[in-house]
């Protein structure tokens, strides 16, 4: 079987769930590593240690931005060359849209956000979650090639082994750009949500602090946001500890304490931590679809009855505000810090 | 400015979807406008209350699909059409994806067909990218911003690193993520006039197209596994002894 995995990279860096795809693909024997982009020598190189064992390579500054039309017909090229039987991406923003663009470029289906693959001779079947994970479907699609996006964080990421190299080999950057890049605003660093080992999330009651006293000069609304983001600073000093990501409820997000990109939930980013700790945040159903698959949850919560409680390994009743702070503290003594 | 919103019916975000006799149902729970592409018909309204033009919404499916259609009316929308046909059972969304490509064709002279980033039931995401992939239009996904300025669109795009900003020339199909604007609701005049309104039923042959091959087979569909967890309250002491109990509890269970 010619199976190629797609490497999703930023800027040259690669995201993480490329690796978990080349992983998979390994399973199903070996693996061409497909790189777009412009000055890839680097990625280049931890692709071959993390086992792909041979690269396309599309280095071009046409490819400097990704362009979902470029990078489609730059895929179609490659599978029209070099041939292809399974075609795997992460399923991140890119290679969600670039695997739904080759299902129509080469006359196949694609099966989105697989959280687990059979292989039965050289059909693949894949489990993949609907309705927000309430169910999940085994899907199959008898065209060729079979593409398939694997969701991250379902796949267990391969050990690289440092020196691992091999073959690359140089191919065109397709053409077809409808679009322009003007630039990008990234959002401050750290570790990204969808990422991330370890998540602590916010809700409603992270601005519920009678005790802070907020500057003279703020109205209601002010001054409940200006708690709520002391709140969330305390969140994002334990996290810094744990070497986790901050993450929000779609109420901590709507009420303007903290931008939408840091939401979870059906609305927001779906995440699958090994540890998940919410605070303040009561468990409504469209949170619970975005954080379900969290290895392990951990709920601070003042009202016993919340219903986050029925998902949580360890709980604490309680007040947060008085909590967080201690368990940061604990935290950093527990890991020697 | 011709808009064009695509929008589905899909069971509401609380209903308990589960699997009986090998099919997803959810009792009683209500059919809503998929949470997505209200984003799309928010976005379709604006730029029509910015620019002028007028809204048509467009849906495929069966006679459920009339439900996200009267929401999209309700909200202002100006026109609907239905696209259902009895060839069309079970059709996965690339099918979808195919016939709302027709359908805009058929339309003539959309200049922004927008869509939600996903449907909450199928949660593919892949139709945006594939219609537009099929009408050659510049696919501007997972968008969040939208500004436009004569025949180009300038948009923010929502990715994993931020924002990517995106300029394309008009036709362009656009898909909506949160951010970009929260939804109105309907206003009781809109309710009224989307309770009256007949809406046209188009079949595949009246669009020009045979019913596309399902490219997707079903194999089965299982309940997804209970989470079997007991959850252990730590209790007794002060919040510093409460807060060690737990570092000590998270931290023996070696997932950091
Ligand atoms: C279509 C749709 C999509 C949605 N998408 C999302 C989504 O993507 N993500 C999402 O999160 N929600 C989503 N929601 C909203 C969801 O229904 C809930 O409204 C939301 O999750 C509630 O957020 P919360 O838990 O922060 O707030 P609340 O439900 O108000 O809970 C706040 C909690 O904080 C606790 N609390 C207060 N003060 C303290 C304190 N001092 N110490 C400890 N605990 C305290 C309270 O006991 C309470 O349990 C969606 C809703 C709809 C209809």
């Amino acid at each position: 079987m010619n199976t190629l995995v797609y490497i999703d990279n930023f800027k040259g860096e690669a995201l993480p769930a490329s690796w978990e795809a080349v992983g998979v693909g390994k399973t199903l024997g070996e693996v061409t590593g497909l790189i777009f982009g412009s000055g890839l020598e680097a990625l280049a190189k931890t692709a071959f240690e993390y086992g792909v064992d041979e690269i396309l390579l599309a280095d071009d500054v046409s490819l400097a931005d990704y362009r979902a039309e470029v990078y489609a017909t730059t895929l179609k090229q490659v599978c029209a060359d070099q041939g292809c039987d399974v075609l795997l991406f992460p399923s991140t923003s890119r290679g969600r849209e670039l695997a739904a663009m080759a299902a129509i470029d080469l006359n196949t289906g694609v099966l989105v956000d697989a959280v687990a693959l059979e292989a039965n001779g050289d059909k693949l079947t894949v489990t993949r979650p609907i309705y927000s994970g309430k169910v999940l479907e085994k899907v199959t699609c008898s065209l060729k090639p079979q593409i398939i996006t694997l969701r991250g964080r379902a796949f267990p990421k391969p050990a690289p082994q440092p020196g691992k190299t091999g073959p690359v080999k140089k191919v065109a950057a397709g053409s077809g750009a409808l679009t322009t890049v003007d630039g990008y605003t990234t959002s401050e660093g750290g570790v990204s949500l969808t990422d991330a080992n370890i998540i602590v999330s916010g809700g409603r009651g992270m601005a519920e602090n009678p005790t802070l006293q907020p500057p003279a000069d703020l109205d209601a609304k002010q001054a409940e946001i200006w708690r709520a983001q002391q709140g969330f600073a305390m969140l994002k000093e334990m996290a810094d500890v744990l070497g986790g990501a901050v993450g929000a409820s779609r109420a901590a997000v709507d009420a303007g304490y903290v931008p939408y990109a840091m939401q979870v939930g059906q609305t927001g980013k779906l995440v699958s931590p090994n540890v998940y700790i919410a605070c303040g945040i009561s468990g409504a159903i469209q949170h619970l679809a975005g954080m379900r698959s969290s290895k392990m949850i951990v709920a601070i919560n003042k009202d016993a009855e919340a219903p986050i409680f029925k998902l949580a390994r360890y709980g604490v009743v309680g007040d947060l505000h008085q909590i967080i702070p201690a368990l940061t503290v604990a935290f950093k003594k527990g890991l020697g810090k | 400015m011709k808009l064009v919103a695509c929008v589905k019916t899909t069971p509401d975000t609380t209903a308990a979807v589960k699997v009986e006799n090998g099919k997803a149902t959810w009792g009683d729970a209500p059919l809503v406008i998929n949470p997505w592409d209200e984003y799309a018909v928010e976005a379709a309204l604006k730029l029509k209350e910015a620019n002028g033009g007028n809204v048509t919404v467009i849906s495929v499916g069966g006679e459920e699909a009339r439900i996200a259609l009267k929401h999209a009316l309700a909200m202002g929308a100006d026109d609907a059409v239905l696209i259902s046909d009895p060839a069309l059972v079970g059709v996965d969304p690339q099918a979808v994806a195919h016939i709302l490509t027709a359908a805009i064709q058929k339309l003539g002279g959309v200049d922004v067909a927008f869509f939600g980033r996903q449907a909450i039931d199928d949660d593919s995401g892949t139709t945006p990218a594939q219609a537009a992939r099929l009408l050659g239009w510049p696919a501007l996904t997972l968008v969040s911003v939208i500004k436009v300025d004569g025949r180009s669109l300038r948009v923010e795009r929502a990715i994993e690193e931020g924002r990517q900003i995106v300029t394309a020339k008009l036709p362009a199909v656009v898909s909506l993520v949160k951010d970009s604007g929260e939804p109105r609701y309907p206003s009781f005049m809109g309710i009224r006039k989307a309770s009256k309104a007949e809406i046209p039923t188009w079949s595949l042959s009246q669009i020009g197209i045979p019913v596309p091959a399902a490219v997707i087979e079903h194999v089965t569909l299982i309940n997804a596994p209970v989470r079997e967890v007991v959850c252990e309250l730590i209790t007794g002491g002060n919040p510093q002894e409460i807060a060690e109990h737990l570092a000590e509890k998270i931290l023996g269970e070696k997932q950091l």
